[in-house]
């Protein structure tokens, strides 16, 4: 560059900072250190018109190349980290909790709860208010910390019952930490935002405690208000409280269907298409339908032999009934032009024959009608079937022939 | 520590001195100082050229950073000093040239002491040094000596500094140097992108192979030349890009607008001081506690290298002939720069350099000269200019309009 040999404080810093960013790319720490230590003499100049100033390169970069640095202790960690929350007022509460999250990743839970609740009972003026958001995620993580000791707590006592002996200072332990859990994690996941962890420890108090009204209504909450960004895991979270409280089938179906709009891929579909499938309700079972078809237009689902077995039952009860082909139809016409390549290749065949029989009979069967006797994949598998003389796929080529004419009306 | 407040009242009269005053424009200031000692070395006439003086200050060898730390205890800095003493960026040659050249007009010194042909800071003398620094064949020197004679610029009067004269070219000894081994280069290889590389092959075909070597010598081979020094550029270039990045710019005594500052100032520097410890010890390796002495020659050839990476006692007969008792290149052509020179006056240089608009035989040599004078190459390819216009100035007299190629 033309002003190279120009050099001042602002430029000469920033080539350092650039050094400091290639060494850490190439995790390089003690390199990355040796341009730190040249770099946070920059502290000692005013850059309050800069985006990101030195004070927080300087937490941020430290923060990672201690924690990478073979050499360096925990305890070197944690002194870094104290002098970092000096350093910049406006960050006190991040800082803190970044802290946090490093003592959890190490296993020191004891000393996350005591940073948890040092930084809880910080007070400086505008910046609390400033730093709202940041002080209400300290309370939830330690409403979360609460819930981990609660559950511990609770495992004692079962395990104490069991033996017949009642711990009354355990179990007072145990409730006061539910009540300082519960305050927090219900205060959390009012505020639109994932949560999931939050939610799911939260209904599992509430169970615990009996409370399944407002676990419900926790969850209906998190799972339908527009506000919150679409999760598919709530809608997972809900259906698996419904299905613990024994809803009711449709309450259980209309929890799955928007996970089935959102995810179709989801592995709860499987449950879905076999509940939907039994249903007495015409239309319950066309939509069983079409989900265990959409689920398997996902490449993640090609070799899961349940599947490929829903979709084979349900086609042999529409095939067998006579009624409903059109709904075969349907499904198929979007798909008949890349399904074949995608599962039913005479590579597939081979490939399935080899590692999963019962794999290979659910897919060999819906081949079968859909593509006729005469496709690869059939005829592949159901030859080395009955070779194999096992009953089973004799009696898959004999249904498949017999029901030839349906591939006819199908591929029309 | 026991230091009462009236201690830290700063200078008398430091906001006064800054204040704009249009009547003296001219203002001791600390890149100035730099002006005035290079101004003494100059009239000593000392062998030590403004490019290396420079080089010296960055290098700590000259008090200069961080300059109140030698200020005897009773001086204490504060308030509105800082902003004249504090030094943050390194001295910039133009600047501390240009300013040298006010101050002497503006003490109304007299002519200075007569720069000849056996000061340091004559060309044939410097061209000889950086020849050595820039592993060039020793024969080049010849070379060098004939241009700057042919161009005057090894006179006496053109030489010698006499303040306050504005119609005398202020002369950069070591950049003009250096520009006229540039002009050398190109008057002996063309440096076009080709011929430097090529015509070494065309001797092998015209003769045999026994030809590289005369009378217990070697012929200079620009290509070799070209590998060996670029590695070692390379090398040094990327060691001094590093330490810039790793440049201090602050001391162990923090300085302090006021006293209100004070504790804040020193809080900070304690915290800057941990965070050096703390990763300083994850560093690995060991800062030098000492500065390598200050040294004239930053790359440095052996003879007694087996590798053959000296080139100084290489030949030149590969390229040249000899013409009616004279040797000449074998080279006939020749490029200039620019057929047109600025108004250095009105836009500050004699030409524009662009990387992009010259063969990179040329930007190297140029780069080459750049990191050993701690310049931008546009510096010397103005004195490059300046050359080869004084050079071919009756052939230019003719407006050879298109034709940038000349005959010599």
């Amino acid at each position: 560059s033309s002003n190279e040999h120009k050099l001042n404080f602002k430029k000469s810093k920033e080539a350092c900072l650039s050094y400091i960013q290639d060494a850490m790319l190439q995790k390089q720490w003690k390199r990355a250190a040796e341009f730190l230590t040249c770099y946070v003499e920059s502290l000692e100049k005013d850059y309050s018109r800069e985006h990101i100033g030195p004070s927080e390169m300087i937490w941020r970069i430290g923060t990672e190349i201690l924690w990478h640095h073979s050499h360096s202790s925990m305890k070197e960690f944690n002194c870094f980290m104290e002098q970092m929350k000096t350093l910049g007022v406006k960050r006190y509460l991040k800082v803190c909790l970044e802290h946090v999250f490093h003592l959890l990743c190490n296993g020191q839970i004891d000393e996350a709860y005591q940073n948890l609740s040092l930084a809880e009972s910080w007070r400086f003026g505008e910046q609390t208010a400033l730093q709202d958001k940041e002080m209400k995620l300290i309370q939830a993580y330690r409403g979360l910390l609460d819930y981990y000791s609660w559950s511990k707590q609770k495992n004692i006592l079962l395990e104490h019952g069991e033996d017949g002996f009642s711990d009354l200072a355990v179990e007072q332990e145990m409730h006061s930490c539910f009540r300082k859990a519960a305050v927090n994690l219900k205060e959390i996941i009012k505020i639109p935002g994932v949560w999931d962890l939050f939610v799911k420890c939260y209904v599992d108090l509430l169970e615990f405690y009996g409370d399944h009204n407002e676990a419900h209504q926790v969850l209906n909450e998190y799972a339908y208000n527009s506000k919150f960004p679409a999760n598919p895991n709530a809608h997972v979270y809900l259906y698996q409280f419904l299905k613990r409280q024994g809803e009711s089938k449709k309450s259980l179906v209309s929890a799955l269907k928007i996970l089935h709009d959102i995810v179709p891929s989801h592995e709860l579909m499987i449950d879905f298409n076999t509940m939907l499938q039994k249903s007495k309700k015409r239309k319950k079972r066309r939509l069983g339908l079409e989900v265990i078809f959409a689920a398997l237009d996902y490449a993640g689902w090609k070799e899961n032999a349940k599947a490929w077995s829903c979709l084979a039952r349900q086609v042999k009860q529409i095939v067998n009934s006579g009624k409903h082909l059109d709904w075969i139809k349907q499904e198929w016409n979007s798909r008949k032009d890349w399904w074949p390549a995608f599962h039913f290749s005479r590579y597939l065949a081979k490939k399935n024959w080899q590692e999963n029989k019962s794999l290979s009979y659910g897919k060999a069967l819906v081949a079968g009608v859909l593509l006729g006797k005469d496709c690869k994949y059939f005829k592949y598998v159901s030859h080395h079937g009955c070779k194999a003389q096992l009953k089973k796929f004799r009696m898959l080529k004999k249904f498949v022939n017999r029901h030839n004419p349906v591939y006819l009306r199908i591929s029309q | 520590i026991q230091e009462s407040t009236s201690v830290y009242s700063g200078s008398v009269d430091g906001s006064l001195y800054l204040m704009k005053n249009q009547k003296e424009k001219l203002r001791m200031t600390m890149p100035m100082t730099l002006s005035f000692c290079y101004m003494a070395l100059l009239w000593l006439r000392e062998p030590i050229t403004l490019s290396e003086f420079l080089r010296f200050v960055v290098e700590g060898h000259i008090p200069y950073l961080n300059i109140f730390q030698h200020f005897p205890e009773k001086m204490k800095l504060c308030g509105l000093d800082l902003k004249i003493f504090c030094v943050e960026s390194w001295p910039v040659y133009e600047e501390v040239f240009n300013k040298m050249h006010e101050l002497a007009a503006f003490l109304d010194l007299p002519r200075f002491p007569e720069i000849t042909d056996s000061c340091f800071l004559h060309p044939d003398m410097l061209c000889m040094k950086y020849l050595m620094e820039a592993n060039l064949p020793d024969e080049l020197h010849n070379w060098t000596c004939r241009v700057v004679k042919k161009i005057g610029i090894g006179e006496v009067d053109f030489l010698t500094l006499v303040p306050g004269n504005k119609s005398t070219r202020k002369v950069k000894y070591d950049v003009l140097a250096a520009a006229v081994i540039v002009v050398v280069l190109k008057l002996l290889f063309l440096l076009d992108d080709h011929y430097e590389w090529g015509f070494f092959a065309l001797l092998i075909s015209s003769q045999t192979k026994m030809c590289i070597f005369y009378s217990g010598g070697l012929y200079f081979q620009f290509k070799k030349w070209y590998e060996v020094v670029k590695h070692s550029l390379d090398v040094e270039q990327k060691k001094l890009d590093e330490e810039r990045a790793k440049y201090l710019w602050r001391c162990e005594r923090p300085l302090f607008y006021s006293v209100k500052n004070r504790a804040k100032v020193l809080k900070r520097r304690q915290m800057v001081v941990n965070l050096q410890n703390q990763f300083g010890k994850l560093s690995g390796s060991v800062r030098r506690a000492e500065k390598p002495n200050p040294s004239s020659f930053q790359l440095s050839w052996s003879e007694e290298n087996t590798d053959g990476s000296c080139f100084h006692g290489h030949s030149l007969k590969g390229i040249l002939q000899e013409k009616c008792g004279l040797l000449t290149a074998m080279n006939p052509d020749y490029w200039l720069c620019t057929v047109k020179l600025c108004n250095e006056k009105l836009c500050g240089h004699l030409a524009h350099y662009r990387e992009v608009d010259f063969p990179q035989s040329y930007h190297f040599v140029l780069r080459l000269f750049s990191f050993l004078l701690r310049i931008q190459p546009s510096y010397i390819h103005d004195e490059v200019c300046m050359i080869e216009h004084k050079l071919f100035s009756k052939k230019l007299c003719k407006k050879l309009k298109y034709n940038t190629v000349l005959r010599k």
